[in-house]
């Protein structure tokens, strides 16, 4: 079985940030690049799904710049077989359908039988380029799944809706998948893996053909502090944190 | 005259909240609002849809479940065809995230999710903001005026729209395929606590290490006599049943005094707690978002305080 994993790389930004000039994205002097958790999830998924498979090929893809190169290598070291990047003119990374477009390119040349994405992007969650993509391919879409099994060309898994509910059901691939954040504990990879991982060779390929962008990102702004709670800082070290935290106890319980 | 399309949201049978929100977002923009139910038995829930604001009901019954989705795009594609809106909204939930996207595919519309606020700019391009990077920027995300948008909007924005609306109501037939995505079983949560009416809850997340942790806190808890509730990890670990998860995909919350332990804040679970009376705030990162929403905070080692608070109770 050949399943191919989505991953991007999502930015922690600091309490205090400031803006590139265009207004449009973080200084990266005020955030943290990781590979986003969902997809380092849905890796581990796919790992254990062609183990269990008995053989096969998990390959990456990012869409993006360094950012997405750095994504891949930090994935990579997870174990899978090989990772592409998608990059091209006219690639809009804030417009998730444009993101999806560039993904469908990959999903061409390599033809998975199953296509996982995290469940979002962690810092700017659209949870909406793995129901796009979908579309895209043609094939059946299962949002926030976990607990992914096969038999011949039919997949199971749990999906999940609020107020913990869940569903478990079964589609027959190809099919993609959103995987959710905690579906599983990633492995931290082999030094081998790591070594590989850094060394590897990513291909590049440039998207035939994107969707037209129907969204423009015209400006961000640090938000508005305080969320109309001001916060007041304990002092004085545990102990006096417990008993404040107990005065309120009683305070909301009488 | 702008006309919108709300998309309303059913869960087992009843129309959920966020609906109520959608109709206020849709409102503020101007001239219609079109509210369409797409449920087994819309008919049954028009009372509850005629709301202030609506200016018509459209209607469409379908075969499936409220979980499905590819029943949800097909209707949703007839719904813009048959209303023609310039602007289809929708809650940013489970259910709609899982099928708006593939629907702007499908008509070739800008989708902007997990929006905040929507309004026109003076060009009259329909401009939807963001609150994103754990809720420290405000993203302006425009749709291109000449095509109608698409906008999911994060729940407890809006304030609901009021009952007492006569909306017209008109009936859509719609041919449904059938969908690809076949239930097997439906798990409900499993009780065991009732969060919603707690007066104190204590929360505890993945700060707290290992599976021994949560178990003294739980005792703690147990004898302070406050409710027990957890961010998600714990659960996922399964350091705790899923009934003691709070956040979108577990429990709201709203009590009296709600006491966070080694929980980050991200949007999930703040989406579950954020209209408790008093909020507080226990963690070794200053950084933590949870800290921008809460009363009281304190930078400490969780485990510390828990020692601390053992002694006293
Ligand atoms: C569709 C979807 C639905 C979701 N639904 C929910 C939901 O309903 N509820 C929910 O909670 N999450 C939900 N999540 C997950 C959510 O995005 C976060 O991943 C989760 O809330 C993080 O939990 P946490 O704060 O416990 O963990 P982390 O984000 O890892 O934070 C742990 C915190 O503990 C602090 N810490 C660590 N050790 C100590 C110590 N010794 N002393 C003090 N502080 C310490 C750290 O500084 C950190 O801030 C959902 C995600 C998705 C994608
Ligand atoms: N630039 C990208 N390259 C590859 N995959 C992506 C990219 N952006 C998003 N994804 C995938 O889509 C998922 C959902 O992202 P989002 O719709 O942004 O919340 C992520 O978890 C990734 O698996």
């Amino acid at each position: 079985m050949k399943v191919l994993v989505c991953v991007t790389q999502t930015l922690e930004v600091s309490t205090y940030i400031e803006l590139t000039p265009d207004g449009c994205a973080i200084d990266p002097a005020f955030a943290t690049a990781l590979v986003n958790e969902a997809d380092l999830c849905a890796v581990e998924e796919a790992l254990v799904l062609v183990e269990a498979d008995g053989g096969g090929e998990v390959v990456l893809v990012s869409v993006g710049e360094e950012g997405a190169e750095q994504a891949l290598r930090s994935a990579l070291s997870l174990g899978p077989e090989r990772a592409v990047r998608v990059w091209g003119e006219g690639v809009v990374l804030a417009d998730t359908r444009s993101v999806a477009g560039a993904l469908l390119a990959c999903i061409e040349s390599e033809a998975p039988d199953l296509v996982l994405t995290g469940v979002q992007s962690s810092d700017t969650g659209a949870q909406s380029v793995g129901p796009a993509l979908a579309a895209m391919w043609g094939v059946a879409c299962v949002p926030v799944g976990r607990r992914l099994s096969t038999s011949d060309s039919t997949l199971r898994l749990e999906r999940e809706f609020e107020a913990g509910l869940v569903e478990r059901v079964e589609v027959d691939l190809p099919a993609l998948v959103t995987v959710q954040v905690g579906a599983n504990t990633p492995r931290y990879g082999s030094f081998k893996d790591k070594m590989r991982a850094k060394k590897a060779d990513i291909s590049v390929v440039a998207p035939s053909t994107l969707p037209p962008s129907r969204i423009t990102l015209t400006r961000m702004e640090a938000a508005p502090t305080g969320s109309g709670r001001s916060l007041e800082l304990i002092e004085g070290g545990p102990s006096a944190v417990a008993t404040r935290i107990m005065d309120l106890v009683r305070e909301a319980q009488s | 005259m702008t006309r919108s399309l709300v998309l309303a949201e059913v869960v087992d049978g009843v129309l959920a909240p966020v609906t109520a929100q959608a109709v206020t977002a849709a409102v503020s923009l101007g001239g219609e609002v079109v509210l369409a139910l797409v449920a087994q038995d819309p008919q049954s829930l028009v009372p509850d849809a005629s709301l202030i604001g609506v200016t018509e009901i459209v209607t469409v019954a379908v075969p499936g479940s409220d979980r499905d989705h590819e029943q949800s795009l097909a209707a949703a594609a007839a719904l813009v065809a048959d209303v023609q809106p310039d602007q289809v909204i929708a809650g940013f939930t489970i259910r709609s995230s899982a099928f708006a996207a593939a629907l702007g595919h499908k008509l070739d519309l800008g989708v902007i999710t997990d929006a905040i606020a929507v309004y026109r700019d003076d060009s009259q391009n329909l401009v939807a903001t963001r609150s994103i990077y754990a809720g420290r920027v405000r993203a302006h995300v425009v749709i291109d005026g000449a095509r109608p948008g698409i906008v999911l909007v994060r729940p407890s924005i809006w304030e609901p729209a009021d009952p007492g609306g006569s909306p017209v109501v008109r009936v859509l037939t719609v041919e449904i395929p059938t969908s690809r995505v076949r239930t097997i079983e439906l798990v409900r949560p499993s009780g065991g606590v009732d969060l919603s009416s707690a007066d104190v809850i204590f929360s505890i997340g993945r700060g707290a290490g290992s599976q021994e942790n949560v178990a003294n806190f739980a005792a703690m808890a147990a004898k302070l006599g406050v409710a027990l509730g957890a961010s998600r990890p714990i659960i996922d670990a399964g350091w705790l049943p899923a009934a003691h998860q709070v956040g979108q995909t577990g429990s709201t919350v709203k009590p009296r005094l709600y006491v966070a332990f080694g929980i980050s804040g991200a949007l999930h679970h703040l989406a579950g707690m954020q209209n408790s009376r008093t909020i507080v705030v226990v963690n070794s990162d200053r950084n933590a978002p949870l800290f921008d929403n809460a009363d009281i905070g304190a930078i400490e080692d969780i485990h510390d305080v828990i020692e601390q608070l053992t002694l006293l109770a």
